[in-house]
């Protein structure tokens, strides 16, 4: 079981504000999918190699050339706030 | 021509080319069947009228120019709002991207409107993909057209309810755990994901990396065969595009299958099969055997693990792909945060519904220091044994068949206070995401007026042997006809 600690935990690292009533709920739900998936945790497995892909393509590369790209205004279109050619965002630090 | 929005697009482009009909007319017929079910259904977040009536005005100038016109030109099209159109708000029907525009277009969605696909808009999902119901949009559920009060699967529900009820001709959906096939056989039409890497995941909004296709969404075989022509093929702004050459599908639809041999994976007929189903699919197999193909149980004993595997590889992924809406180059931001840190937190703390955030928690809960290897980890050598199985059985079967979902379309709300029960209805179709392996759902049946999905599924790039069986079945079955909807 999972307890809400770890879900404050996760949040944290998954950078989401959670409330209260969410992390209880998500404490209950969370802690269910995990027992359920943690079932495969009993299936003898250590010398299987995982597969992180089905389709077996390596080192997929291009000719090192520079090529049109999104110019700067459509990159920035979107931005909630920008100055120039930058995204204003609050203090990092 | 009150039927016509319900004709497949072979039999649409015959009459434009024979001029019994115009591109702009047949635009109309379908917007306005589109406006007339809209308010009920809610399968659309955008409806492009203007854009798709100009679209079909440039298939008529052709055609009097007396050029020869491809298959798709003028044929009304939906897109699932999670590929981006250049110009046109792409939400992913969440509120984080209320307001985004892209500005590029999707490879896929591109190479279809180059054919003179007219796009008549973006249909609702569940948020970012997330769903087996489309009822985890920020934008409503969509209904059923079957019955009001049901769900139309997930998460391509938006698309497989407007292709069902006549509010467009075909569409794109995309297919993770199944969420294009599991809606097709919910709705009665045809939903097909390819090969994994078969189609351009360039513009789609990724949720799994190495699970992720655009998938077709049609009326029947022909058309999903004749979509595959064009969307698939290798694509230089998709690392994780395959570099096969793309056959011609059409070749495929042969409705001789004497002597194919058939597999039905005796996991995937288990006890979570709601008992109409289970019946469905048995008068299926003997419909493929009056065919002549040979039906035989098999065992893919891993693919009783898919769930578990699929609910931590998918959720891992996620989480990854998510992280990009944190409020700083697009999307929504939250008001007046006090630095990076909150604005990231609140931005997708406000930004994000409750799906999505559990999602993105199990994931990255499953990558997490301490628990990477026994939860993530181990998934990964799950899908390897999943792989290794169907391997097996495809050294001895053409196809495997099976039921698309466990059940019809079940009730709205239904199953949204039980994430884990929802979760289950990904069980018939996500054993083919795993494995990378191509499989289509196609009607087999209306049960107390409710559809069924028999799903076919072929070894790796072998897209013809799904449709060529699909077909063969498809002619033999005849049609469900039209939801009854007015």
């Amino acid at each position: 079981m999972i307890s809400k600690e770890d879900v404050r935990y996760v949040a944290q690292l998954a950078r989401l504000e959670l409330t209260p009533q969410e992390i209880d709920v998500f404490t209950g739900q969370l802690g269910t999918i995990l027992e359920y998936a943690g079932q495969i945790a009993n299936l003898e497995a250590e010398k299987v190699p995982p597969t992180a892909h089905a389709l077996p393509l390596t080192n997929v590369f291009r000719k090192d050339e520079v090529r049109p790209s999104l110019a700067p205004e459509e990159a920035l279109a979107a931005a909630p706030e920008r100055e120039d050619d930058a995204f204003v965002v609050p203090r990092i630090v | 021509m009150s039927d016509l929005y319900f004709e497949p697009a072979h039999a649409l482009h015959q009459k434009l080319v024979g001029k019994e009909l115009s591109a702009v007319e047949l635009a109309s017929a379908v917007l306005d069947r589109l406006e007339s079910t809209e308010a009920t259904l809610n399968a659309y977040l955008l409806v492009t009228r203007d854009a798709a009536l100009r679209a079909a005005e440039a298939t008529d100038r052709r055609i009097a120019a007396g050029e020869a016109i491809s298959y798709w030109d003028g044929i009304p099209v939906a897109v699932k709002d999670n590929m981006c159109t250049k110009g046109i708000r792409t939400t992913c029907a969440s509120k984080i991207l209320q307001n985004y525009v892209p500005p590029y277009t999707a490879t896929a969605v591109g190479r279809l409107l180059e054919q003179g696909a007219v796009m008549v808009g973006k249909t609702n999902m569940d948020e970012f993909a997330f769903g087996s119901s489309t009822e985890n949009s920020a934008f409503g559920p969509t209904r059923n057209p079957w019955d009001l009060e049901r769900v139309p699967g997930g998460s391509s529900g938006g698309s497989a309810a407007a292709v069902a009820a006549g509010a467009a001709v075909a569409g794109l959906g995309s297919d993770t755990g199944g969420s294009v096939r599991q809606p097709a056989s919910l709705c009665g039409i045809v939903g097909m994901k390819p090969t994994y890497g078969r189609v351009s995941r360039y513009g789609l909004v990724a949720f799994a990396s190495s699970l992720d296709q655009i998938s077709p969404v049609t009326r029947d075989v022909r058309d999903t065969a004749e979509m595959l022509k064009v969307i698939c093929g290798h694509d230089p702004m998709d690392s994780t595009s395959s570099p096969d050459p793309v056959p011609d599908y059409a070749e495929a639809l042969n409705s001789d299958i004497k002597g194919v041999k058939i597999g039905v994976p005796k996991e995937l007929m288990g006890e979570g099969l709601q008992p109409v189903v289970r019946a469905s699919i048995e008068a299926a197999v003997a419909t493929l055997e009056e065919l002549g193909a040979v039906c035989e149980e098999v065992s893919l004993p891993h693919v009783s693990h898919t769930i578990p595997a699929y609910y931590l590889i998918a959720p891992a992924e996620a989480s990854s792909n998510l992280a990009r809406f944190d409020g700083v180059r697009y999307g929504y931001r939250a008001e007046r945060p006090e630095d990076a840190l909150a604005m990231y937190k609140r931005s997708r703390g406000e930004g994000l519904g409750p799906e999505a955030k559990r999602r993105i928690m199990l994931g990255t809960y499953a990558l997490s220091a301490g628990y990477y290897q026994a939860y993530y980890g181990q998934a990964q050598r799950v899908r390897t044994l999943i792989i290794r199985d169907f391997e097996a059985a495809f050294a001895r079967y053409d196809v495997l068949i099976s039921p698309a979902s466990p059940s019809v379309a079940f009730r709205l709300g239904e199953k949204v206070d039980d994430p884990l029960q929802m979760y289950l209805s990904d069980i018939c179709t996500a054993p083919a995401n795993l494995a990378g392996i191509p499989a289509a759902s196609l009607p087999c049946g209306l049960e107390d007026g409710l559809p069924v999905g028999l799903q076919v599924m072929a070894r790796v790039l072998d897209e013809p042997a799904v449709l060529r069986v699909a077909y063969a079945f498809e002619q033999a079955r005849g049609s469900l006809g039209a939801p009854p909807l007015n």
